[in-house]
């Protein structure tokens, strides 16, 4: 138990939210290349959403938390 | 082009990984004594080294396609976090990392823990200390290297970048005798979090089946890319009013990023 909470820690973080958009991002990204779809674009634009979205949550979650 | 940033990258990062493991192995070796320390680091370098070992050639032998894929999502995702870190700490939302600091509340907890030997080793503390240091924060650094040299099809080139970095701090560590603390840590973290997130997400893309417009040079404009949204980030949150948190506890050893 201990051996798979640090390899989460270790690849996931703290924020899991993150890891399952981008396993998203990517799988949408392979189909949209099975349809012949152009898909590069979308990699970098979830990227930066899944970012700004776990910075905002973050910080939100800190102002109201008074001890970390 | 992408050989010089695959060992720029993982020249910061192992640098970063270094700089911190040797604040606990000097704090460590200077209080209780080198030996049990030194024998610490030096285990921890040899399963760090089995690991590069195993894991290099064995990733090597998947299909590039799926190594992209596979590998690709997992940088991508170790990487966010890294870069997501760097952005708080940058906008003051999380405390800089102080080397300083973590030398000092070390060398405290090593003056008042009790000292006991087991098989080979004089000072079981000191040992555990130094090992766990080294293996914790190279475990990242073994992660970047099998990764990138693996999806690049140079290993060897990135364990020179890693090399380069071990050798580097320990002779600075060595001659200096105090924690790197002039070392600019937050900064090339910022860095090595913009250079994971370019990477996996080149890698992710083109392991999912899209053509980069440009192929490799693609990388070209993700890196400014991503440096100028985190930039932003970085000015949007100094806005919002930080709250001012001490730094943690150091543990053992401490997997931070």
């Amino acid at each position: 138990m201990r051996f798979l909470r640090f390899w989460s820690d270790f690849l996931i973080g703290d924020d899991w939210t993150i890891a399952l958009g981008v396993v998203l991002a990517v799988a949408v990204t392979a189909l949209l290349a099975v349809a012949e779809v152009a898909a590069w674009w979308l990699p970098p634009i979830a990227v930066i959403a899944l970012l700004g979205r776990s910075l905002l949550s973050d910080t939100r979650t800190r102002g109201r938390d008074p001890v970390e | 082009m992408s050989a010089t940033l695959l060992v720029l990258a993982v020249f910061l990062a192992c640098a970063v990984e270094a700089v911190e493991a040797l604040t606990v192995v000097l704090a460590t070796g200077l209080v209780r004594g080198w030996p049990s320390a030194l024998a610490g680091v030096g285990s921890a370098l040899a399963v760090l080294a089995g690991i590069v070992v195993i894991f290099g050639p064995a990733i090597g032998r998947i299909p590039i396609d799926a190594l992209r894929l596979v590998i690709g999502t997992l940088l991508l995702v170790f990487g966010l976090q890294w870069l997501r870190k760097a952005i708080l700490r940058a906008s003051g939302h999380k405390p800089l990392h102080d080397e300083t600091a973590i030398y000092e509340r070390q060398v405290s907890a090593a003056r008042t823990a009790g000292r006991s030997g087991r098989a080979f080793v004089t000072d079981w503390y000191a040992f555990t200390l130094a090992f766990k240091a080294v293996l914790l924060e190279g475990l990242e650094v073994a992660f970047i290297v099998v990764t990138f040299g693996a999806n690049q099809g140079h290993v060897a080139l990135a364990c020179l970048g890693a090399a380069l970095a071990i050798i580097l701090v320990a002779v600075v560590g060595v001659l200096l005798r105090e924690p790197l603390a002039r070392v600019p840590e937050n900064t090339m973290k910022f860095a090595v979090g913009i250079l994971l997130t370019s990477f996996g997400t080149f890698w992710a893309g083109e392991g999912a089946g899209a053509d980069w417009p440009g192929a490799d040079r693609a990388l070209l404009v993700l890196i400014p890319g991503f440096l100028l949204v985190s930039l932003l980030f970085v000015t949007l949150l100094r806005r919002r009013p930080p709250r001012a948190a001490p730094d943690p506890e150091p543990k053992p050893a401490e997997v931070t990023s």
